[in-house]
């Protein structure tokens, strides 16, 4: 599958609160080449520091060439976005890259995501909704405080599908941990996908086993090069291999990957 | 992109390094390029002055645990431990595809004893598609052998010695930086019969997380790499290449033509682009056709006439 490597044009920057800015972009042939699960690797500026590009999930991606990235303001590289105009400034993509997710033709499924985790599971809804529309799709959503999902809940919402929340404050829905709910669907869903923190996905890999669900999650780890070339971003396989982040995942077969305590 | 100087003539790129012949002296450095074809969407492999194949064992190796990378100021760490498929693998699954695609190939070796390394040489002699070999005597992420090889003169001079009974291929000794005096390495490999030197090999380097009170690397130490070091590789380039007659590669932070351009004067012949690879895919053919400008701008014919002409006032 081809990779590329395009000075995207913003198209629009949008607060989502939480320190999360959604970034729409013009990048034609990454979004014609890409598919759910997959990321790209961004570039800031053209400074040396910092000097990597980071990882991030697409969002969504629409026919007319434009990519939605969901971007945590965590460090410098990323506060760099806030420095940024919609229809001037341009990031620095390449992509797509990693796997991405895989799916049944039929049948219902759930997505968690936790945190910032939401962003790939906005993709992979929208085109299982679209190659299927019949198919359930049950939407999970965790986070911190209310403020932090509800804008992303209410998105998954008007598109049709039934969500659910869970916040560490109570502050919205279920008052706890999001893998919590998965409990009284699971026995209603032929797959299951994940993505936030590692603790959430371990929780959620073990519900899945336990109930005999296959379950899939998109990883995060220290990436340099995205490529395959630099063999950095390593995770730990259950049979004790290693697998890389940027070319066996960034989705994983929950039951392939070992989950530490 | 062709650059024509006023005569309409395109300046003459290609360079030897020893008996190595390469069209321009832009490779890309072991570890940094995968086998090429990872990189196949962004380089043509066959325009570089040659790719270093990430380094090869006899066997196949895991690496180390994660994390294996960590981001410095202008760097990076990196421990990832050697990980590779083994040379036999690379022989049936990756060096046919450089070959198909008419790369200039150096094939990177690294072993844990003085005969693996031999053994390896021999693997690799006659084998077609391969140009010439680099031996890594200066990894510092393997506990065991690696660190010794690279900083003691005596026993970077035995391998180099192993390596060139196993093979007549044209061979580059790949120094590292951790030493007192890189100079007196240098000098060792050549007594060892090695046709080049490339350096520097990653300087060591740790990071720490304030608030787990832990290493960032669970290697707990690793390679730095970036442009933070390309002031200390200029520097080791410049004397060696001043003080042992065998041609000298320079690598270390090499990120656009201006810096390649800075160790071609200082003497090397060639330089190898490593970490800037992650950052900009296309940086290599990006250095290439830069330093044609450069000589186009400097009006010399060829960049073999701008090697060494550092003015030392």
């Amino acid at each position: 599958m081809t990779k590329y490597q395009e000075k995207a044009k913003i198209v629009d920057l949008e607060e989502m609160g939480a320190d999360v800015v959604r970034v729409r972009l013009r990048a034609e042939r990454i979004a014609e080449a890409a598919r759910p699960g997959q990321f790209v690797m961004v570039r800031f500026n053209e400074q040396l520091d910092p000097l990597l590009r980071r990882p991030f999930s697409l969002h969504s991606v629409d026919r007319r060439g434009r990519v939605d990235l969901l971007v945590k303001v965590v460090g410098r590289g990323t506060a760099l976005l806030r420095t940024l105009q919609a229809g001037k400034d341009v990031l620095d993509l390449v992509g797509p890259l990693g796997n991405g997710f895989s799916w049944y033709a039929e049948g219902p499924v759930c997505l968690i995501g936790g945190g910032i985790g939401v962003a790939p599971l906005y993709y992979l809804a929208s085109v299982l909704h679209e190659q299927q529309p019949e198919r359930k799709i049950h939407i999970l959503l965790g986070g911190r405080t209310g403020r932090e999902v509800k804008v992303f809940a209410n998105r998954f919402s008007w598109s049709g599908h039934e969500v659910a929340v869970a916040t560490d404050d109570g502050s919205l829905g279920y008052h706890g941990l999001v893998p919590d709910l998965l409990a009284d669907l699971l026995a209603g869903v032929c797959q299951v996908y994940g993505c936030g923190p590692y603790g959430m996905l371990r929780s959620v890999a073990l519900a899945c086993r336990q109930a005999g669900v296959p379950c899939q999650v998109s990883m995060e780890t220290h990436m340099a090069c995205g490529l395959g070339a630099c063999l950095g971003c390593t995770i730990v396989a259950a049979d004790g291999r290693y697998l890389h982040v940027c070319k066996d995942g960034p989705v994983f077969d929950a039951e392939k990957v070992a989950w530490k305590p | 992109m062709e650059t024509l100087d006023r005569k309409g003539q395109s300046p003459d790129l290609q360079v030897s390094v020893g008996p190595l012949l390469l069209r321009n002296p832009v490779l890309v450095a072991s570890g940094t390029f995968g086998y090429g074809a990872e990189y196949a969407d962004f380089v043509d492999v066959a325009a570089l002055g040659g790719v270093v194949v990430k380094g090869i064992s006899l066997e196949p190796r895991s690496g180390n645990p994660p994390p294996r990378v960590v981001e410095t100021p202008c760097g990076m760490l990196n421990a990832i431990g050697l990980e590779n498929m083994g040379v036999e693998r690379f022989l049936v699954s990756r060096l046919p595809w450089l070959r198909e695609q008419g790369a200039t190939v150096i094939v990177n070796i690294l072993g844990d004893s003085i005969e693996e390394y031999g053994m390896l040489a021999r693997r690799l002699d006659g084998e077609p598609g391969i140009a010439a070999l680099e031996v890594n005597i200066s990894c510092p992420n393997v506990k065991r052998g690696g660190v010794a090889f690279g900083t003691v003169p005596e026993m970077a001079e035995a391998v180099t010695r192993a390596v060139r009974a196993g093979t007549d291929l044209p061979l580059i000794v790949k120094l590292s930086p951790n030493v007192t005096d890189i100079v007196e390495m240098a000098r060792a490999v050549e007594r060892g019969g090695a046709d080049a030197v490339s350096l520097i090999n990653t300087l060591t380097g740790m990071a720490i997380d304030i608030r787990t009170r832990r290493p960032r690397l669970a290697n707990t130490i690793g390679g730095l790499s970036g442009p933070a070091i390309r002031p200390v590789a200029l520097r080791m380039v410049w004397q060696v290449a001043s003080m042992v007659s065998i041609p000298v590669i320079g690598i270390g932070g090499i990120c656009g033509p201006e810096d390649a351009l800075e160790f071609l004067l200082a003497g090397a012949s060639a330089v190898e682009v490593g970490t800037a690879n992650f950052v900009e895919p296309g940086v290599s053919e990006r250095i290439i056709d830069g330093i044609r400008e450069y000589l186009v701008e400097q009006e010399e014919g060829a960049v073999a006439d701008i090697i060494g002409t550092l003015v030392v006032d």
